[in-house]
């Protein structure tokens, strides 16, 4: 059993996510047990595969015992196993979460598709993440893809046109990743990512591999919504179910930075991106513009949620940014901040749900100093988020911001610097207008125009329990992860470094 | 230069945390004032012990340090007890103590809203206040010194009327804005030495640098810690800041959060680029300039200022920037008397904001110009107010003038007698903007009828406060031993007093 | 340079079905035009990828019975061919999804047509 222990999270997945139907069929309740045993299990497997990567180094699984390159390969490495670590950890507590989440934003009878339509979004995530074969990652990405749709359908009324334009979207990306896959396959005749790598090692650059690299670059870019190929985010996070967007944001996206890291730095190499064409380069200069866009974007918006799909678009830039640079620093600081903005994210997603439920809106302007009253907690975790997003110590946001500008710094790069120093304070901007709006009486609204919103109020209280812990368990895991930074960094990131940096 | 030993001790870190664990303790007996003020004035005495307690082994040259482990790689979470701290702390806490007492009497007799946030955001500034002097490196002083930056936001907006929020906004995009400089400043330093730690004589004096990157890191330096400083021109937060209650402009806005950044410039001018490359570079001369004209053009701001609490907090910003011409002259005369001007500025400052609090609570009078006669009504409160201005105009006994003193012949050894000019033009300037206030007050009949002091939980630790500034005036010595301790930390870094 | 063109022409004929399709999605207003555009978009893929492994005069890579002598060379590579198997696969399920999601959109709205759609939209935000 243990063996086959790099295998397990997707295929516990996938197998739940058949399972659901047939066991719901009769005893509907069950649905939500099986995902979180499922979710619960795949945690605990992927931390023990991130324990075993770490003491042995990386293994080599093999599907049926046929050896790679003819086989298929799972490679369980300390990268692999870190981010598969972090996206089961925020999947489990989100799955608490979509409990009451979910039998309140979504019609019964749809219940017990959602459970199997995120089991099969996890199966995806984690399969890209474990494989070591080129189609192998097309298949997941795109089982992934396809169960987003479905999840995202699932919001509210414009849910589904949201859902469309990101379905015509994601297929043309994993389209255009699938071509590159063609062209890697003319020149290397191998579809295995070690295999390749090796094959490119004594191959001199050829027009068809650049080829390739632009392709997938494209295809994985719409994946990860890198500017100007972000199009499909805003309105898929706005429209999506609460549970759907907490699990969408902090997952989705990074697995598709979680591609481009392995198959541009650890398959092509770092000299390819670098020296034959500007991958690189271009990944941290369309991040950039990203990360300023996003910023200026989210400051505009007047409802919460967008507010931070458009946010997402700048944090998935320090990604890119960090990825780009081509630093240790650099790359450390990417990898981290994928599990740090997968914490922020997914707990500001909850409590956006939680207003949601409770108020019935989550519009910033609509919001009052009441809830400092009627929903301490949430507005508590709601803050620290903020103040970790903006990157104040000692939260997370501060730690990325630390090894993104030492990144920038030994690269010599003061433009990047400057851009990542800068969208923290707009981050400020906007976080500090809804705090503002949460803490503190308006001075415009009067009393009259107060109450003729006249909206109606699902009761004064604090959302229930299993929507409650939750929320603090990650706005908590914030300031903690803070403090384990010098651990994470040092025991799981420096050996997840690739070769050339 | 004698030898320094060092030894392991949780007392800094327990300094620290002592008012974090008042916080929580706060929060519970909201309900209940009486006790909620007791664990704030508890803490503050428990801080006030903690520190004091770090002294005599100080004396015998043995500092307390701990290190807490990595908290960014390469750098530990690290606390060291050093002379300059010391200092810094002794004051804070102390003067926590009489706050609190004041605070209490202030947000009762206005019958203040919110005032468990009030007392426990308090706590939080102190905890990161203490941490910032106890810093042993930059990662983590920028820690605290962000934490102050926040805790200190719902301070700033307490009274949540627009024009407070829109201060609060004005604060945190100044201070913000000077933390992710400081953050470049740091990691640029980090990448040049592999260390961050705070070295007397300066962490980057072994280090090659070109005189470009010398100049624009010190300047990002400055820009991080000089919004804190109140350095022109980045000093127009403070006067906005005054929305705040009166307590937090005595404690905060003169003393913890404007001290801190004077703090942070000892620090990096001291400890990370030292007096050798502040000369060999000449930073020094951003420092002097920047300095003398905070000085001249703050007092000129302040002269034609009628709100008294922005007439204080610009007279704050013009003070503070003698600290900074203190290292700026690079001597350790002139090191020394910044450093006193560092505690003495406080005792008079928050005498000085103590006054002005007790008339608003007890008159509500907040412009210089409706003062008039008010001295017959409140002879202690004006009284001390009287005591405060002397000394910040520099004249004896009153403790001002030691620290003034010690700056002017700071300014003569390193020769730079231009500067002696400009704090004798600034004494003037303060003569002429505190001195009209104490006539008004005591030689202008009274327009209205005014019924006697304040209460004495305000009134006690204004006169207090002002005894403190005449005492130390005359046995600077005495207690706290400050004028030796801020010896000590000269001579460290200079290896003599001259 | 003509040799270059005509040599790769399967190559050509699939890059125009790539633009045809990325123009249907882009261009067209009817969303079905989209599903249909995305449709095309993918068969030119599969097709890039069946004619990268087609070659002249080879045969399947069947073994009619073990004594049968092996030449590689006279096989067309098969791995292409079973990728594209799943490729169909996945392209089935979109279109299913995507018609799926039309008909949600249809029930709702109404309206197939972008435009209209967008127009129908901003007015129920303006409600």
């Amino acid at each position: 059993m243990l063996s086959n222990s790099p295998a397990l999270p997707p295929l516990i997945y996938l197998l739940t996510g058949i399972f659901i139907p047939l066991a719901a069929w009769k005893w509907k309740k069950l649905s939500f047990w099986l995902a979180l045993g499922a979710t619960s299990a795949a945690t605990f497997f992927s931390f023990f595969n991130l324990s075993q990567a770490l003491s042995q180094g990386s293994v080599s699984y093999r599907f049926g015992g046929w050896i790679p390159p003819i086989g298929i390969e799972y490679v369980l490495d300390p990268l692999s196993g870190f981010v598969t670590s972090v996206i089961n950890f925020i999947a489990f507590v989100v799955i608490i979460y979509a409990y009451r989440s979910v039998a309140q934003e979504i019609r019964e009878f749809r219940w017990t598709p959602f459970y199997a339509l995120v089991m099969l979004f996890l199966s995806g995530a984690n399969g890209i993440i474990m494989t070591g074969d080129f189609f192998n990652l097309y298949v997941f990405l795109e089982i992934g893809s396809l169960s987003l749709y479905g999840l995202i359908a699932l919001g509210d009324k414009k849910s589904p046109v949201a859902a469309f334009r990101y379905l015509i979207m994601g297929t043309v990306g994993g389209g255009f990743y699938l071509l590159g896959v063609g062209f890697t396959y003319l020149v290397t005749g191998s579809l295995n990512m070690g295999d390749v790598h090796h094959i490119l090692f004594n191959l001199s650059p050829s027009p068809p591999l650049i080829v390739a690299m632009t392709l997938m670059l494209i295809g994985l870019g719409i994946k990860m919504a890198v500017f100007p190929l972000h199009g499909w985010l805003p309105d898929a996070y706005t429209h999506a179910p609460s549970a759907v967007s907490a699990i969408m944001a902090p997952i989705g996206t990074k697995i598709g930075a979680y591609a481009i890291a392995r198959i541009f730095f650890f398959i092509f190499g770092v000299k390819l991106i670098t020296q034959v064409i500007p991958a690189a380069q271009v990944l941290s200069w369309l991040s950039a513009i990203g990360i300023v866009y996003g910023s200026i974007m989210a400051m505009a918006q007047n409802e919460i949620k967008r507010m931070l799909a458009y946010s997402s678009i700048a944090q998935v830039g320090y990604i890119g940014l960090g990825l780009g640079l081509v630093s240790p620093y650099g790359f450390i600081g990417a990898l981290l901040h994928i599990l740090n903005h997968g914490l922020m994210k997914a707990c500001l997603f909850l409590v956006a749900g939680n207003f949601r439920l409770k108020l019935g809106h989550s519009r910033i302007d609509r919001l009052d100093d009441s809830l400092r009253q009627s929903m301490p907690w949430s507005s508590a975790a709601f803050t620290v988020a903020a103040l970790a997003m903006i990157g104040v110590p000692p939260t997370v946001g501060f730690f990325s911001k630390w090894y993104l500008a030492l990144g920038t710094i030994e690269t010599k790069n003061w433009l990047f610097l400057a851009v990542i120093l800068i969208s923290s304070l707009l981050n400020a901007v906007y976080f500090f207008r809804v705090i503002e709006r949460m803490y503190f009486p308006s001075q415009k609204l009067t009393k009259a125009s107060k109450n003729s919103f006249n909206e109606p109020k699902m009761g004064k209280r604090e959302v229930s329990f299993s929507l409650l812990l939750p929320t603090l368990i990650l706005a908590l895991a914030l300031v903690v992860v803070g403090f384990l930074n010098t651990w994470i960094v040092k025991t799981i990131l420096m050996k997840a470094l690739p070769a050339g940096l | 230069m004698s030898s320094w030993s060092t030894y392991q001790s949780w007392i800094p870190l327990l300094a620290i945390l002592v008012s974090l664990a008042a916080v929580p303790l706060i929060i519970l007996s909201s309900r209940r004032p009486n006790l909620r003020e007791f664990w704030t004035i508890g803490a503050g005495v428990g801080k006030f012990a903690l520190v004091f307690s770090l002294l005599p082994p100080l004396f015998q040259h043995r500092l307390a340090v701990l290190n807490l482990g990595e908290i960014v790689t390469g750098v530990p979470f690290a606390l060291k007890a050093d002379a300059v701290g010391v200092f810094f702390a002794l004051i804070a806490s102390f003067l926590w103590i009489l706050t609190s007492f004041y605070s209490i009497g202030y947000v009762r007799g206005l019958s203040e809203h919110k005032q468990t946030r009030y007392f426990a955001y308090f706590a939080v500034c102190l905890s990161s206040t203490i941490g910032i002097a106890f810093s042993a490196n930059l990662a983590t002083f920028i820690i605290f010194y962000e934490i102050l930056t926040i805790a200190t936001y719902p301070l700033v907006i307490h009274k949540e009327t627009e024009e407070a929020i829109r201060a609060g906004r004005k604060y945190l995009a100044y201070t913000l804005t000077a933390g992710v400089f400081l953050i470049a400043a740091a990691t640029w330093t980090y990448l040049l030495t592999g260390s961050l730690d705070f070295i007397p004589g300066g962490l980057l004096q072994n280090t090659p640098l070109a005189s470009q990157t010398a100049v624009t890191l010190f300047v990002l330096f400055m820009f991080g810690v000089g919004v804190k400083a109140a350095i022109m021109p980045l000093h127009s937060w403070l006067p906005t800041a005054m929305a705040a209650p009166t307590p937090v402009s005595a404690l905060l806005h003169a003393v913890a959060v404007v001290k801190s950044g004077v703090f942070g410039v000892i620090r990096v001018s001291e400890f990370t680029f030292g007096p050798q490359l502040l000369k060999d570079y000449h930073l020094d001369s951003i420092l002097l300039v920047g300095a003398s004209a905070t000085i001249i053009l703050a007092s000129f701001l302040a002269l034609k200022e009628d709100n008294l609490k922005r007439r204080l907090a610009y007279s704050t910003v013009a003070h503070l920037s003698y600290i900074v011409l203190g290292v700026g002259l690079v001597s350790s005369a002139a090191l020394l008397g910044g450093m006193l001007h560092l505690a003495f500025h406080a005792t008079m400052k928050i005498t000085l904001f103590f006054c002005a609090g007790a008339i608003y609570v007890h008159l509500h009078k907040e412009k210089v110009s409706e003062l008039d006669g008010i001295g017959q009504a409140m002879p202690w409160t004006m009284g001390a107010f009287a005591v405060g201005s002397l000394g910040l105009v520099g004249l004896p006994p009153v403790n001002g003038w030691l620290s003034k003193w010690c700056l002017g012949w700071g300014s003569v050894t390193a020769e730079r007698p231009l500067f002696l000019i400009v704090l004798i033009l600034s004494g003037l300037l303060n003569a002429a903007y505190f001195f009209p206030i104490v006539y008004r007050a005591f030689f202008r009949p009274a327009k209205e009828k005014y019924s006697g002091e304040a209460s004495p939980l305000m009134v006690v630790p204004l006169v207090i406060t002002a005894g403190l500034s005449i005492f130390f005036g005359i046995f600077p010595d005495v207690g706290f031993k400050l004028f030796q301790l801020a010896k000590e930390a000269a001579i460290l870094l200079f290896g003599g007093l001259r | 340079m003509i040799e270059f063109f005509l040599g790769h022409y399967a190559y050509w004929f699939v890059l125009i079905l790539l633009v045809i399709g990325l123009y249907g999605m882009i261009i067209k207003h009817n969303l079905v035009k989209k599903v249909i555009g995305l449709s095309i978009f993918q068969v030119a893929i599969i097709l890039f990828f069946i004619a990268s492994s087609t070659k002249w005069e080879a045969t399947v890579p069947v073994l009619a019975n073990h004594h049968e002598k092996i030449q590689a060379a006279a096989y067309i590579n098969p791995l292409p061919h079973t990728l594209m198997l799943t490729a169909i696969v996945v392209g089935v399920a979109t279109s299913g999804v995507s018609f799926a999601l039309l008909i949600l959109t249809y029930r709702r709205y109404k309206t197939l047509n972008e435009t209209e759609l967008l127009k129908r939209m901003s007015e129920e935000d303006a409600e």
